[in-house]
């Protein structure tokens, strides 16, 4: 079984996002870039498929600045090849339609049975990019999956639903599903597996120039929410607000 | 329904998701200040029996087939072009869940209308609908005009509450028929029931709810321990069950479970909006987070910014004096 994997870069959340006061747009300047997390559990279900039923893992990613490292530790992980999508403007923020217009074109000379991609990515806006790949290829969709089992040509994807129910949907390949989790946490590979891979391993560059997009978003401003409430927060070093706290909840009564 | 604003009706074995009355909140007033009506579509089998609860729509448009019995991606996108290509709604909302974005993104192609999702706030500005959305983990809100003739959005609840659009009164029914559907290329098997056995996390009177702050599963102990000083039990949010320290049955959040404890006391969790979904009513919510601008805070009565795991051992110390 073939599989692509799409690995789109998000801002690290756990660096503060500011407005650029010029565009009033989220200030891109000093953003630090992470792989979406739920592609990087793409990647696992896809290493996890590989490891069952054999075939090629590619993974891709669009040159976003800084994508080598996590190319090579996808070869580390186990992906076959690894693909760097090349063009103008990448770094200024894509919207997910122009995303899934480019990745359809550098999709199309690679073999596959299957696309995985997170179901979202933190940044989403304007759809998901796995979904939008899906329609602009023709390709069913199925999204929120927690697990994917094939047997006999067929694939049966496992789709989340609140409170811990799940649905069993079999999907007609070739298809895009969108990992909301894989079976299991992401593997880790070690530094040196990593150097191993960039000394082994090379990355395919791969140019996708102009792409035409049609009824794009466009977003007019940006903001940090401003919440109209605050908790109050308690002061002091760890051992007087571990006082304090244990004092409130005393107080409030809420304890058994 | 050319013009109008339309709401794609959420059904889970048979019952009407809360979104969908969300939706319709949201899509009652869009629709009056459009001078329009409100649509819901409605797809199913044997659906027409919820007609009923759909009454803040001015009319249901009703779609029913034996293949749509349970929700199938593919059959139900074929469903929804073939209706909208008769009819283009101004707007068309789908939920922001496992179910609406499977299919806004493919409706909003084959129709090459814009899409817009975690949409949260609708208004009328400008001559035009314009739309707020909640994006990266609830840290950025993006603002933008909503492009005219038609366009699809996803909807997050937070914007509108949902008993606004439960109102009891059955609107006018419109039956379309399905479009073939021997072309499907997915299918509904089966459903996989929640596993049982586990302590049911939404009957608790306290949780201690652990997020990627706690870093390692053995820090998991840290929150047993303040947990059983507490009365309580430990849940998690989404990374911590991902990364199997805690079972399925614990997660609290959009695709977890919605809690209602006395006290939620949140230990590294930034407050991402698909957790927060799972926590509309706690009565008290106390939040330790390093990051003060964690969205926590927002919602969270009283906050502190210390090391959760240097905290926890403390305050089950102080907690058993």
């Amino acid at each position: 079984m073939d599989i692509v994997v799409l690995i789109k870069f998000v801002p690290d959340l756990v660096e503060d996002l500011e407005i650029d006061t010029a565009t009033g747009l989220l200030d891109r300047n000093f953003l630090r870039l992470m792989p979406n997390e739920l592609d990087e559990h793409a990647l696992e279900q896809a290493i996890i498929l590989k490891e069952r039923h054999g075939g090629r893992v590619t993974v891709l990613a669009l040159d976003t600045g800084d994508v080598d490292e996590a190319l090579y530790t996808a070869v580390a992980k186990g992906a076959d090849r690894v693909i760097k999508i090349l063009g103008d403007g990448f770094d200024r923020g894509l919207g997910n339609r122009r995303i899934a217009a480019i990745l359809r074109r550098a999709v199309g000379d690679v073999r596959f049975d299957l696309i995985l991609t997170g179901t979202q990515a933190v940044d989403d806006l304007d759809g998901f990019v796995g979904a939008l790949l899906a329609a602009d290829l023709g390709l069913p969709y199925v999204g929120y999956v927690t697990q994917v089992v094939a047997a006999d040509g067929r694939v049966v994807a496992r789709k989340e639903y609140p409170g811990g129910l799940n649905a069993e949907i079999e999907v007609n390949g070739p298809a895009v599903l969108g990992i909301q989790a894989a079976e299991r946490a992401p593997r880790y590979v070690v530094t040196s597996k990593v150097m191993e891979a960039m000394k082994s391993a090379k990355i395919e560059e791969l140019t996708v120039d102009e792409v035409s997009v049609e009824n794009e978003l466009a977003v007019s401003s940006m903001a940090l929410p401003e919440s109209g409430t605050h908790a109050e927060m308690i002061e002091g070093n760890v051992q007087q607000v571990a006082q304090k706290l244990a004092v409130l909840l005393k107080e409030r009564g809420v304890l058994a | 329904m050319c013009g109008e604003v339309c709401v794609f009706v959420e059904v889970l074995r048979g019952e009407v998701k809360d979104i969908t009355y969300t939706m319709l909140a949201a899509g009652r007033q869009l629709a009056a200040g459009l001078k329009t009506k409100l649509t819901a579509l409605l797809i199913g089998r044997d659906v027409q029996k919820l007609v009923a609860q759909l009454g803040a729509a001015d009319r249901v448009v009703c779609v029913e087939h034996a293949d749509l019995a349970e929700f199938n991606p593919d059959a139900y996108l074929h469903v929804l072009i073939a209706v909208f290509e008769q009819h283009a709604p101004r707007l068309v909302m789908f939920g922001h869940t496992a179910t609406g974005t499977d299919l806004a993104c493919g409706v909003a192609h084959r129709l090459h209308w814009p899409v817009a999702t975690a949409c949260r706030t609708f208004s009328l500005g400008n001559g035009t609908v314009q739309c707020s959305s909640l994006t990266c983990g609830g840290k950025l809100i993006a603002n933008g005009p909503l492009p005219e003739p038609s366009c699809v959005v996803t909807v997050m609840p937070g914007g509108y509450k949902a008993k606004d659009g439960q109102v009891h009164k059955t609107p006018a029914v419109e039956t379309v028929s399905a479009p073939g559907l021997d072309q499907v290329r997915t299918r509904f098997k089966q459903y996989l029931e929640p596993p049982v056995g586990d302590v049911d996390i939404t009957k608790q009177r306290i949780l201690v709810s652990v997020g990627r702050g706690i870093q390692n599963k053995d820090n998991l102990a840290l929150a047993e321990k303040l947990a059983a000083a507490l009365g309580g039990v430990v849940s998690g949010s989404r990374p911590v069950i991902d990364q199997a320290w805690l079972p399925t049955t614990r997660l609290v959040g959009k695709s977890g479970k919605q809690v209602k404890p006395k006290l939620y006391l949140a230990i590294g969790i930034s407050g991402a909006p698909e957790h927060l979904e799972g926590v509309p009513e706690a009565e008290l919510m106390l939040a330790i987070n390093t990051d003060p601008k964690a969205p926590i805070f927002d919602v969270a009565q009283y906050g502190a910014t210390c090391n959760a795991l240097e905290l926890m051992p403390l305050l089950t110390e102080n907690l058993k004096k």
